[in-house]
Order: C-alpha cells, then structure tokens, then sequence
C-alpha cells in the first residue's frame, strides 16, 4: 500500500519535471494575477496593503484552482488510470499520491513566492511568516479538495470552466480561515485559531478527500 | 451454518425501487400531498397576511418571514434529501434514487433562490441595502452556488447512470462542507438575526406570529412532495420508456 503510494507519487513528480513548462506556468498566472490588483484597484501602499491578505489568498487559490484540470488528464487520456484503477492497488494511496503530486507541483512553489509578492504588495512585514504558514496548511486542502472535481470532470471534454464551478463553493472555508489567519498577522493578533481551524481542515480532507477522489476516478473510467 | 440473508431493509424500501412500484405509489400519494399543500398554504398565506400581529419595529415588512422562512429551510433541506438520496443510488444500485436526486436539484436550486431574493427585499426596509454580506445570506448565496455545481454537473453528462453517480458524490461532498461553511461563515460576519425554529427551545416569538410560520413551513414541505412527486413521475415516464409497461400506460391513455 505504502509502496504504490511512493511509485504513484514518483512517477508524478518525475513527469512534471521532465515538463518544467507545465510546471512554471500556476506561478506565472499568480505572479500576474496579483499584478493586476494595484494596476486595477490602486497601486497606493496603505491601500495596498489593508488589501494584500485577501488578494494573495484568492489570487494563490485560484492558480492552485486553474492547474486542476491537469490532474489526471493525461493518465486518463493514455489509459494509465484505467490500468491504476483494475490493477489491484489500493485506489485510496494512489489517490492520495496524486493530489500530493498536485501540492507539491502547485501549492508548495506558491507558497514559496508568495512572501515576494506580499512585499510587493506591502503587507506588513510581521504578516509575512503567518501568510507563508498559512498558505503551507491551506493548499494542501485545496488539492485534495480539487482533486475530487477533478476526478469527476476528467472524462469530460468540456472540463475547464465546469471544474471552478464545482469547487469554488467548496474552497470557502479555506480562504476564509486563510484569509483572516494573515488579516488578523497585519493587525498583530493572535492567529493560532485561524490556523488550527485550517489544519482541521486539512486532517478532514486528507482523511475523506481521497475516497471521494477514488470514487470519482472509478466513476469517470468505467464511463 | 449459512442462513439465507435476510433484507436488512422493510419490504415497501424495496418496493419503491422498482420504477413501476414507484410511479403507482407517488401516484397515488400525489393527490394528498397537492391537496395538503394547497391548503396549508392558502391557509398560511391568509393567516399570515391578514390575521398575524404586526411586529412593534418593523410593521408589515417582517410579513415576508412568512415565504423567507420556509424557502431557506427548504434549500437545505432540499440539498439533505439530494445528497442522501444521491448515496442510496450509490449504495444499492437504486435508480429511482437517482431520478429523486435528479428531480431535488432545480427545486432546491429556486428554493435558494427564493430565500435570497426575499432576503434581499427584506434587508432593504429592515437594514437599509439589498444586500448584505451577512454570514447567513452568504452561507444561502454559497449553498445556491452547490446546487448550480451540482446541477452543471449533471448537463454535462451525458449518461444518466454516470451523471447520477458523479453528482452524486459531488452533493455528498458537498453536505461534508456545508456544516464546515455555515461555521466558517458565521465567525466570519454575522449580522443576521439568530434562527428562528429551533426544534429544542421556546421560540422568541409570540405564539399569534409563529403559528402561522409553522403552517406555511408544513405548506411548503408539501408542496416540494408534490413538485418533486411531478418532477419524478415524468422522469420514470422518461427514462423507462422503452419498457413494457410504460408503453402499455402511454397507449391506454392514447386510446
């Protein structure tokens, strides 16, 4: 069980890094989204920064949200997920491995940038560590969460705008708590409740997250 | 020593599985159900409107509880039947569950629509603005989002069986979250006024006012049995079509 898990995670990480495109591409998007809120709202540094909380987090969920629609597409499109799915593996690790493939390949790299973008953005300096843990907590519940949508869109050929639709109401919570974690760093209050709420969030996802993800693979391959 | 298994289920559970059961049964709980909510509401809508006292700040305007109310306890409702209706498709292979998860959606999806919209009439004589990001108005804004997930995931499909597994697994999911977003939303903005039916305590409001409620709360429930009971006849007409006794049905009325 554990060793499909590593071969699955593996065989992930290996793929995205033989295409380093792919892999750049959710970073440019969050690196450009958030360039378009001072150019768009006001590029005044108080404004900015009362601002940069929320526009970091919705602008790093909705790049984790936009590299979704990859996530088990080439594996359904070549048949390796069919094979995943009759092999006798456990279908709860592999789905596992997937969506840490997924963090790792998006949410990590977001959460290491982030702290460029927040002093471009003037949050406050204190706010900075809180941002970064709380991206560190949160996006893995993203991918998990996402990867379900994922996991049902997959046989679909118009896949990409039904998959915002389908979990944007689900990520809420997350960018709430999220959110707030880094609005209350700014204002120098305590914040370990934002951050163990994420994290509850974290552990539900990461212990359900994968049966509804193989549920989902199970149903979209024998469409 | 292996006995024959037993059903684990009573026996009419099984009965209502089979399509055919099924459309003779709602068909002859349609009449009832139309009927009660027929009343109810007619009644509700009168005593509510003519009879209730008038609240001591807001006047006439708080009338509109009377359709808020029970819209927003609907939608939630609504979503509880889908979900777990959803999962009995799953679990035993039922595809009258399917077709009643299928039929809950758009319902649900008005009932939230409804609730938002008398929310927002409301809000504007009582708060002074349409619309409020109050925690409780987004949590119904949030929950009409799921039901369009939900219902965009189904014209996606193309397969009634697929479609009413992955929605169904969607909407199951999706009752995971909505305690999760109701907290979440709560801590984050409130505004609104507290419940107004607990089923444990005394309510806050005078007896005359939450009379009235409660009779159009029963109405409403009757009237989504019978929309959903419409709603699930013809969607047994539909997919059974090539069957026997669809086609035998369809012919005697022709004649």
């Amino acid at each position: 069980m554990i060793r499909i898990f590593w071969a699955e995670l593996h065989k992930d990480l290996l793929l995205a890094y033989r295409r380093k495109g792919d892999l750049l591409n959710p970073l440019l998007f969050f690196v450009m989204v958030v360039t378009l809120f001072p150019l768009g709202v006001s590029p005044a540094a108080d404004f900015l920064s009362e601002l940069a909380p929320g526009v970091l987090w919705v602008s790093a969920l909705l790049a984790a949200l936009l590299s979704l629609d990859n996530l088990f597409k080439a594996d359904f499109e070549d048949g390796t997920l069919e094979q995943l799915m009759l092999s006798s593996e456990s279908t709860y690790m592999i789905a596992l491995a997937k969506a840490l493939a997924h963090w790792l390949t998006t949410g990590l790299p977001l959460t290491i940038i982030a702290p460029l973008l927040a002093v471009m953005l003037f949050l406050p300096t204190q706010a900075i560590p809180t941002l970064v843990l709380s991206l560190l907590i949160g996006t893995p519940a993203l991918s998990l969460i996402g990867a379900i949508a994922s996991a049902l869109t997959v046989g679909l050929k118009k896949g990409g705008v039904l998959i915002s639709l389908l979990v944007i109401p689900l990520y809420i919570p997350v960018l709430i708590f999220g959110a707030s974690a880094v609005q209350g760093a700014t204002q120098n209050l305590p914040v370990t409740a934002y951050l163990a709420i994420l994290g509850a969030i974290l552990a539900l996802s990461l212990v359900l997250a994968p049966f509804a993800i193989a549920a989902s693979l199970r149903v979209s391959v024998s469409n | 020593m292996k006995t024959a298994k037993q059903p684990i289920l009573p026996k009419w559970f099984y009965q209502l599985a089979s399509p055919k059961w099924c459309y003779q049964i709602t068909g002859m709980l349609l009449p009832l159900f139309a009927s009660l909510a027929i009343a109810l509401l007619i009644t509700g809508f009168v005593w509510a409107l003519l009879f209730a006292p008038q609240d001591y700040q807001q006047g006439n305007s708080f009338r509109i509880i009377y359709i808020h109310v029970p819209s927003a306890i609907l939608a939630q409702s609504i979503y509880i039947t889908m979900a777990l209706s959803g999962a009995i498709g799953i679990i035993w292979k039922i595809k009258v569950a399917d077709m009643v998860a299928y039929t809950c959606a758009p319902i649900g999806a008005s009932m939230a629509f409804l609730a938002l919209i008398t929310g927002a009439v409301w809000g504007k004589p009582t708060w002074g603005s349409w619309w409020v990001w109050d925690a409780r108005l987004t949590s119904m804004l949030i929950l009409l989002f799921l039901y369009f997930g939900v219902m965009a995931l189904y014209s996606a499909m193309e397969k009634p069986e697929t479609a009413a597994r992955s929605t169904a697994i969607l909407s199951l999911v999706g009752l995971v979250n909505i305690p999760i977003i109701k907290y979440s939303v709560d801590w984050w903005n409130t505004l609104h006024q507290p419940a107004t039916f607990t089923l444990t305590e005394k309510p806050a409001m005078p007896i005359e006012m939450w009379l009235p409620l409660l009779v159009m709360v029963v109405g409403f429930y009757c009237f989504f049995a019978t929309a959903m009971i419409m709603r699930l006849r013809n969607e047994i007409l539909t997919r059974e079509k090539r069957t026997a006794w669809v086609k035998k049905l369809v012919t005697e009325i022709d004649r």
